[in-house]
């Protein structure tokens, strides 16, 4: 069941990518041939949701076609072969990320894997105040005087989650904040970051900035503090080879509809220590032992923490979805969009009035840039570049505190993916560079 | 549909030139009922703050604040210099018949002759992810005539 290198993809992995190969490799991709306003489409919003290669789409429908059944209960030919597809799903998305196969826990999204973290870990203060479960509880357990600490860079999903935890066991929610270039202060994070720290929450690539951060670092911290580690994973693992064994995070999560996926799945990686003797979020079926009028036991992980009927076929496109992102190569598809990422930074750079947040040319960063046109707002320049075909995000890309920082309420965000060419980025430079004297700015 | 069909020559000059705008250093006229509304669109930060003055049945000033994109700022600029001088109750009908045209996609034509400049923004209702830029300070002098009256 685990991906096994094939000489394709060794091969592959020696060789960077190019236009051609994108090019071939936009054909995989339907709803990327279509003119949009009379242009070409040019997909610049991989950041807030990825285009599905046919592979993932024809997943979804074989799925439908030929296996179609409730998992894990039925003894029927269709329910064992749905139940063998849909688990070795997981075990592909496990290898993906370095995980054991229990230490994957199927969500809807990135999202309600923060969630599930958040209240699982106020559902272990319940539990272990009552003396219920394991004794392990007692540790993982948050109240008055622990404190909590994210970034102030985060996602609100990677933030909200932490000030409802907070509310809900009397802990404190701090953060470690910014520099003026978007960095975070690591002078004042190993001041923030103290022996009060439960729990470490942070991204590991900014959706905004494009930072990508010092994740052994920061564990090192944590760690240090006896804290365990949230890592947000949405714009990493679908970018970059992302091990979590290796970055040594209690936990991880991240969407499928960001990596070629379908929406409606995402995923929660979680040390099997821990998912083990957490407390489950949802309750009902698939996820007991024994059920009695008064009471129940719970499955461990994964089950645990999948109550009711899964996204059976999302799992088995995400998988699909997974596979071509191993054929690709993902250390292939990250060096190319580094280099797409610097490519736009520098042309956005050389444009008067446009300020990129984040890392400057020639940094570190994902292959996405947030900027801010000089008196222009960014719904005006969405508007404009979508006149000419671009896909862009513009908003605050739900980081409202990011935004206030820096002194900005709204941004315009182009994400690239390994089917856009650097003719892409071009074509989307030249049309940032007219944007100021449309508006007259 | 055109860019320029939705970026009309009156709107940009209105999101340059705000009628109205500067409500913390405009002064209410004295003797007039005043009511104030603040509106946000959380989606795209665009804020209003409006105060309408109110004298005998009549709209003597409309003042704002804001921040947001061409659309909702020259949208804010055309309400402005239209409402002043209007009864409460023309100005009540013509919010109506701008949300009508805006929210009918396009199916409903705006007329000159009751929306005078704000017929320029005709073209938005082209644009779902836009109406509500439009109408964000349309929606606050609702707000605040209900508040002044």
């Amino acid at each position: 069941m685990a991906v096994v290198s094939t000489p394709t993809t060794l091969t592959r992995a020696l060789s960077a990518m190019d236009n051609a190969e994108v090019l071939r490799i936009r054909n995989d991709f339907p709803v990327l041939n279509q003119t949009v306003n009379g242009r070409p489409l040019i997909y610049l919003d991989s950041g807030a949701t990825s285009q599905n290669p046919l592979s993932v789409i024809e997943a979804e429908q074989e799925f439908y076609e030929q296996r179609n059944a409730a998992v894990h209960r039925g003894a029927h030919h269709l329910a064992v072969e749905a139940t063998e597809v849909f688990e070795d799903a997981r075990q592909t998305l496990a290898d993906f990320v370095g995980a054991a196969y229990e230490e994957i826990v199927w969500t809807s999204n990135a999202t309600e894997g923060l969630n599930v973290i958040s209240y699982a870990l106020s559902n272990a203060a319940l539990w272990a105040a009552q003396g219920r479960g394991d004794s392990r509880l007692r540790d993982l357990a948050l109240g008055p005087g622990d404190e909590i600490v994210v970034t102030e860079m985060e996602h609100h999903a990677n933030l909200i989650p932490w000030q409802e935890l907070a509310y809900r066991t009397g802990a404190t929610l701090r953060h470690i904040p910014l520099d003026d270039a978007g960095v975070l202060r690591m002078d004042e994070a190993a001041e923030i970051v103290g022996e009060r720290t439960r729990l470490l929450a942070f991204t590991h690539a900014s959706n905004v900035l494009g930072t990508i951060n010092p994740v052994s670092d920061l564990v090192a911290l944590a760690r240090r503090a006896g804290a365990l580690v949230v890592l947000d994973a949405c714009q990493s693992a679908p970018h970059l080879a992302l091990d979590v064994k290796q970055l040594d995070v209690d936990f991880a999560v991240f969407s499928g509809h960001k990596m070629l996926g379908p929406t409606g799945v995402g995923v929660l990686y979680g040390k099997q220590e821990l998912l083990d003797v957490l407390p489950p979020v949802l309750t009902g079926g698939s996820m007991i032992t024994t059920v009695t009028m008064e009471r129940a036991e719970y499955l461990p992980a994964p089950q645990r923490f999948e109550a009711g009927t899964q996204k059976i076929s999302q799992a088995v496109a995400l998988a699909a979805a997974v596979n071509y992102l191993t054929e690709t190569g993902i250390d292939r598809v990250h060096r190319w969009e580094s280099e797409l990422g610097q490519r736009m930074v520098a042309g956005l750079e050389a444009i008067d009035g446009v300020r990129v947040l984040g890392p400057a040319a020639g940094q570190d960063r994902i292959g996405l840039a947030a900027f801010d046109v000089a008196g222009v707002h960014a719904h005006d320049v969405g508007q404009f570049l979508d006149a000419r075909g671009i896909a862009v995000r513009v908003g605050h890309h739900c980081a409202q505190p990011l935004h206030r920082r820096l002194g900005l309420t709204a941004t315009t965000r182009a994400s690239a993916y390994l089917y856009n060419t650097t003719d892409d980025v071009d074509e989307f430079l030249d049309a940032v560079s007219g944007v100021r004297a449309y508006f007259r700015a | 549909m055109s860019l320029d069909q939705l970026y009309q020559q009156i709107i940009l000059d209105h999101s340059k030139a705000r009628h109205g705008s500067g409500l913390a250093a405009t002064a209410a006229p004295d003797g007039a009922s005043t009511g104030q509304s603040h509106q946000l669109n959380p989606v795209c930060g665009d804020e209003v703050t409006l105060r309408v003055a109110v004298d005998h049945g009549t709209v003597t000033q409309l003042a704002w604040d804001g921040a947001g994109c061409s659309i909702s700022m020259a949208s804010a600029s055309v309400l402005s210099e239209l409402a002043e001088g209007m009864t409460v109750d023309e100005l009540r009908s013509v919010i109506g018949n701008f949300r009508d045209v805006l929210r009918s996609r396009g199916k409903i034509p705006a007329d000159p002759e009751i929306l005078g400049d704000a017929a320029a923004f005709e073209g938005v209702a082209r644009y779902a992810a836009r109406v509500k830029c439009a109408m964000i300070s349309w929606v606050a002098a609702e707000d605040a005539l209900n508040q002044a009256a």
